[in-house]
């Protein structure tokens, strides 16, 4: 029981991570209509950034903001540089190249940083609080839920009561119209991308720490997870990615506590498929009839 | 030379015929490294080509043809074991556990593209690469059989003894890996020119004229992604081959990747594009590594170069094919050779 209480703390933490990078392919796929596959290398990159800044400095606050401005800058060069040329008509045109930016990525890193996995230290202690005998969260787990909520709400408000989010998502849902309107759509696409580039660095700082430590490839599986998630929430709802998030890092957190660690890739291929072919729009989406 | 006109199965005939006899004046030309990277250029190729019909021809995204290449060189690895260990030997044996190979592959296309059939874009691109993920850790969760990140050598018969006592088994290799290729490619040619081809393409232009049309949509997925996964999986076991040895490692995510960037600089749906392709595959690491050499550099660096640029190299060429020439290598010699005869008028 004492286990199942743990795992359960230890996947709610995992899945707060899966769930504000779940956000930030939302965001993406909510404002372009693209699934960010260089999501993941974009936000390494980012803690890279991080890691170089406290290295230097000594100080993890200055490297977490390094990593929240490299975010932003990432994502802004990203989609002026590269995703806005991409061909739109083609859905193939627009994951081959965000797969050939993952490959820039990962090589450019590991030419300048090297293919080891580099030791990340957390700003908190990583011991569980215990309450009466049972280990349930530690600082760092509550400062993971503090900081994903933080987001959550901030982005939350962003879009529904500021006027730079309302132009964000009219441009999202008639681009046309609003451009008609006078809103600078390429700009609200470029501040989405940065966006969702932020939320993402923010995720891999949070979860670099509690795995293997800071690698290239190191949010390989945290992307295809938080993918799972998005898909579970339905790929276009906020609300629906939290969920599936927290959901997705329960699930994950039970197989590899129970069953192993080196399952968890392959309960993440069962449970994608799972839902793909039980309901594909995913929990959270209204009925849409597919275009055949 | 009508008959070869009127004929698509003879000219493909034809053609393969006289690449076959160019090649194998070729291998005994080259000396042992270059045979050796000839026959990795085919393996590649087979998985390339298979790769470019998806893709290409029927607009399905694969990202785990890598881990489909790893399916079929674990099955050629355990199989070639398992004979020579029964102590089953002979020339039938290497057909025998390559076209085991291959029908394994086959069930796990097959398993694969049934979910395929019901997903798009992007949906289809994240199974897939959940699947390239998750097929390199399920050597690791059944390690009794698959020996984790070590992974297994796989035992192969020297080449026959009436070649001759001292023949160089790269040439061995080319020829067996050529082979492949060769009828790899012989048999997608003609797929591709065949009803079948046709009906690729159109469910990939458009779904609902195809379904109109009187084609039933999800067996032309099926079948298309089962014909490529025989592909990868020839191709996975012919790598397999040419190591003697399989592990995880080899089939990361990062062949996935570098499978479907083959494709697409070679140029998508195109078999010669496939061609391309499993070149540049082989030749560019060389390239890089060739470079590096030149410049004097520290062993640290010169390592993580080595490891790291071709990567590099490949993914800026990735974007660059994709957004400024998205007919790849195959569609700017397609408009060369427009251009050219243009230039010089026919009398």
């Amino acid at each position: 029981m004492d286990r199942f209480v743990f795992l359960t703390f230890d996947g709610l933490s995992k899945g707060a991570v899966l769930a504000a990078f779940a956000l930030a392919l939302v965001l993406i796929w909510r404002a372009a209509r693209i699934v960010n596959f260089a999501q993941g290398a974009m936000a390494v990159a980012a803690a890279y950034a991080a890691y170089s800044v406290t290295s230097a400095t000594g100080s993890y606050w200055l490297g977490f903001g390094a990593a929240l401005a490299g975010g932003l800058l990432i994502g802004l060069v990203v989609e002026r540089a590269v995703m806005r040329f991409v061909d739109h008509t083609s859905p193939l045109a627009e994951v081959i190249v965000a797969l050939g930016l993952v490959l820039v990525f990962q090589a450019l890193l590991g030419i300048f940083y090297g293919n080891e996995y580099l030791p990340t230290g957390t700003p908190f202690s990583r011991t569980a609080l215990t309450a009466g005998g049972v280990p349930l969260l530690s600082r760092y787990d509550l400062f993971v839920f503090g900081a994903v909520l933080l987001v959550v709400v901030a982005l939350a408000l962003l879009f529904t009561r500021t006027p730079v989010g309302l132009r964000m998502r009219a441009s999202a849902f008639a681009p046309e119209v609003s451009r008609l309107l006078g809103v600078n759509v390429g700009g609200m696409l470029t501040l989405g991308w940065a966006l969702a580039s932020a939320v993402g660095a923010l995720a891999a700082m949070l979860v670099i720490p509690t795995e293997l430590g800071l690698h290239p490839h190191a949010m390989d599986l945290v992307f295809v997870s938080a993918f799972t998630a998005a898909v579970v929430g339905g790929l276009d709802s906020p609300v629906g990615a939290v969920v599936g998030g927290l959901s997705v890092g329960l699930i994950l957190s039970y197989v590899s506590g129970y069953l192993g660690s080196d399952v968890t890739p392959m309960a993440v291929l069962v449970l994608l498929l799972a839902v793909l072919l039980v309901r594909p729009g995913g929990l959270f989406s209204s009925t849409v009839a597919r275009q055949v | 030379m009508s008959i070869l006109r009127n004929s698509t199965l003879l000219r493909h005939l034809a053609l393969t015929l006289l690449a076959g006899v160019v090649l194998y004046l070729l291998t005994l030309q080259l000396e042992p490294f270059r045979n050796f990277q000839l026959a990795t250029v085919a393996a590649y190729l087979c998985a390339t080509a298979g790769l470019t019909v998806l893709v290409g021809l029927n607009g399905q995204l694969s990202l785990g043809h890598g881990a489909l290449m790893a399916v079929g060189a674990y099955t050629v690895a355990l199989s070639q074991n398992r004979l020579s260990d029964a102590g089953v030997t002979g020339n039938q044996v290497l057909p025998l556990s390559l076209a085991l190979g291959v029908l394994v592959t086959m069930a796990a296309g097959a398993v694969i593209g049934l979910a395929a059939a019901r997903l798009r874009g992007p949906y289809l691109a994240g199974v897939t690469l959940a699947v390239a993920i998750a097929v390199p850790a399920a050597t690791v969760t059944f390690d009794e059989v698959f020996n984790s990140e070590q992974g297994l050598p796989v035992y192969v018969e020297p080449p026959p003894l009436s070649l001759g006592l001292y023949f160089p088994n790269e040439r061995w290799q080319a020829w067996i890996a050529l082979a492949g290729a060769l009828l790899t490619m012989l048999l997608l040619a003609n797929l591709v020119r065949s009803r079948i081809g046709r009906n690729l393409r159109a469910v990939r232009d458009d779904e609902v004229a195809a379904r109109l049309a009187g084609i039933h949509l999800a067996r032309t997925q099926v079948l298309a992604f089962v014909v490529s996964a025989a592909c990868a999986g020839l191709g996975g076991g012919l790598m397999a081959l040419l190591a003697q040895s399989v592990s995880p490692g080899a089939f990361s995510l990062t062949l996935s990747l570098f499978l479907l960037m083959a494709v697409v600089i070679g140029g998508l749906g195109s078999l010669s594009g496939a061609v391309w392709g499993a070149l540049l595959l082989v030749a560019l690491p060389d390239l890089t590594h060739d470079t590096t050499d030149w410049v004097t550099l520290s062993p640290e660096v010169a390592q993580r170069l080595e490891g790291n640029l071709p990567l590099a190299v490949f993914g800026l060429t990735l974007i660059v094919v994709m957004i400024a020439a998205p007919g790849g290598v195959q569609g700017l010699l397609r408009r060369l050779g427009a251009l050219v005869r243009r230039r010089v008028p026919t009398r």
